[in-house]
């Protein structure tokens, strides 16, 4: 299996693009990339999205996209894993890559939310949970969430206020950084005095509907140095699945998929949580985020928000979180969040992070759900001098 | 939704039935095929009991297409009596009258309409018992 290293990234800013359809955020995004490096042709595409046919009523995203950013009629295919999309996309292109099968791939994400109304995105997030037995009752997307905080903090007895913590650390990230939808900082009395969107989750503890898209380019690390001085080593990847239905699950203070992705990866990069320096996460929501700092290894279950508050996640603390704003701040254009991640953890090991640069960033982590943990995926990069 | 789709369902959502390894002693709502405990292939239909506890539970004050009339409504997991888990609408209470423990029982209820000349949902909600 040959190592995989991404050679260039490319991303939109996260907002409502009025102005810019789906094609249009695809193509944005992938002429930034494809201007980083400069390569004679691209083998195949993989895009990652989840709501195109529900939003825009458009599929077969991977011929439309290929054909619209140019390139000369390469196999190309759409992935869907829910919010994991994006991370499942940038799977099989690493998949691609490794085998030999291909040399040089394109992995996007893309998702335009505001061409529908939010009730109507509210159903098409929902369609990441059980239709027949969920959906159909009328439980939301921000409803599982909420039933995850409220069972949490019964076990472990932790605060709003505490809880809270993570979205304010978040904007405080995004404050610095121009690409995000939500550039500014909000404090936990705003958190606290939001109006509800499921009780107990409150509407600024959750990610909003948003469009953008996001690009890599991968190859042989072998052969990267040709292409940029800086390739970033795709070092650990890991990948799992677990009853799509939140009543399913035995425990709902913990996602068992991502602790499978989380221990594959580590094991394959030859590294622990305890040196991994930057870490883009998955909050779509303040508790999923909460959560995911534990089942990745960061704090003990029931410690990360007591950790957030100390301080723990900033730059120069045990691991520098959302550093580009998070799900939460950032955005969460659903299928191109998990390429977003990348992109952003890329440019910390490349030293190209602006404002929230982490000195000497080697070891960088990202971690993508889909639905409330039926599927994760989790990757390692790490920087090569 | 079409005719099918909905009624194929009708045994789950009207009268709780679910499925049980004969293998194992696990129980499934809806049914299955597969017991993804014990990998058995042998599954009999049982039906499940019709009370329970909470687990945990959210109210919605933003609902998807077609539950805006309803707003704000609890949602919830409950353990039923036999350990099958089910995801359920908690009706006929305020809020402020459960918590998690709180003990439920089955009732049968109009889910929601999908509009002036489409199909009528029915289905299981839950009730506290008083």
């Amino acid at each position: 299996m040959r190592k995989v290293a991404v050679i260039a990234v490319g991303y939109t800013k996260v907002k409502e693009h009025w102005g810019l359809s789906i094609r249009d955020l695809f193509t944005e995004a992938a002429i930034m990339a494809l201007n980083e490096v400069t390569i004679d042709r691209v083998d195949a595409l993989y895009v990652g999205n989840m709501s195109s046919g529900y939003c825009q009523h458009q599929e077969h995203l991977g011929a439309l996209m290929a054909d619209y950013i140019g390139l000369k009629s390469p196999p190309a295919v759409k992935i869907e894993a829910a919010g994991a999309s994006g991370g499942m996309a940038l799977r099989e292109g690493i998949q691609a890559v490794a085998s030999g099968f291909h040399d040089f791939v394109v992995v996007g994400g893309v998702e335009k939310m505001s061409d529908v109304l939010t009730p109507d995105i509210t159903y098409a997030m929902a369609m990441a949970a059980d239709q027949e037995y969920e959906a159909f009752i009328g439980v939301t997307f921000a409803a599982l969430n909420a039933m995850i905080k409220r069972a949490y903090q019964h076990k472990f007895g932790v605060s709003d206020e505490l809880i809270a913590t993570l979205p304010v650390h978040c904007h405080d990230m995004a404050s610095k950084n121009p690409y995000a939808q939500y550039p500014f900082k909000i404090t936990i009395e705003q958190v606290l005095s939001s109006p509800f969107v499921a009780e107990p989750l409150r509407l600024l503890e959750c990610s909003s509907p948003a469009d953008g898209a996001a690009i890599l380019i991968l190859c042989p690390l072998e052969k990267a140095k040709e292409f940029t001085d800086t390739p970033i080593e795709i070092a650990g990847v890991g990948a799992a699945t677990d009853a799509i239905a939140l009543y399913q699950r035995d425990d709902l203070t913990t996602f068992k998929a991502t602790i499978e992705a989380a221990n594959m990866a580590y094991k394959m990069a030859h590294t622990k949580p305890e040196e991994v320096d930057v870490a883009e996460i998955h909050d779509s929501f303040s508790i999923t985020g909460v959560i995911s700092l534990e089942d990745l290894g960061f704090f003990k279950k029931g410690t990360a928000t007591k950790a957030i508050s100390e301080g723990e996640i900033t730059p120069g603390g045990k691991v520098a979180v959302n550093t580009f704003g998070g799900l939460k701040a950032r955005g969460h254009p659903v299928g191109a969040t998990g390429v977003y991640q990348v992109a952003e953890v890329v440019k910390q090991l490349r030293g190209e992070a602006g404002k929230n640069q982490v000195d000497d960033a080697e070891i960088g982590l990202t971690q993508n759900i889909g639905g409330v943990g039926g599927t994760v995926t989790v990757y390692i990069f790490r920087r090569i001098d | 939704m079409s005719v099918p789709r909905y009624w194929r369902e009708i045994p789950s959502r009207y009268r709780l039935i679910g499925s049980k390894c004969v293998n194992c002693g696990k129980t499934y709502f809806p049914p299955r095929r597969v017991c993804r405990e014990c990998g058995s292939v042998n599954l009999e239909e049982v039906k499940l009991s019709e009370q329970g506890r909470i687990i945990t539970w959210a109210t919605v004050y933003d609902p998807p297409r077609g539950f805006e009339k309803y707003v704000p409504y609890i949602v919830a997991i409950v353990e039923l009596d036999d350990g099958t888990r089910i995801m359920t609408q908690i009706t006929d209470c305020e809020p402020d009258e459960i918590q998690i423990g709180t003990r439920v029982y089955a009732v049968f209820r109009k889910i929601r309409e999908e509009g002036e000349s489409g199909i009528i949902y029915y289905g299981y909600k839950f009730k506290p018992l008083k």
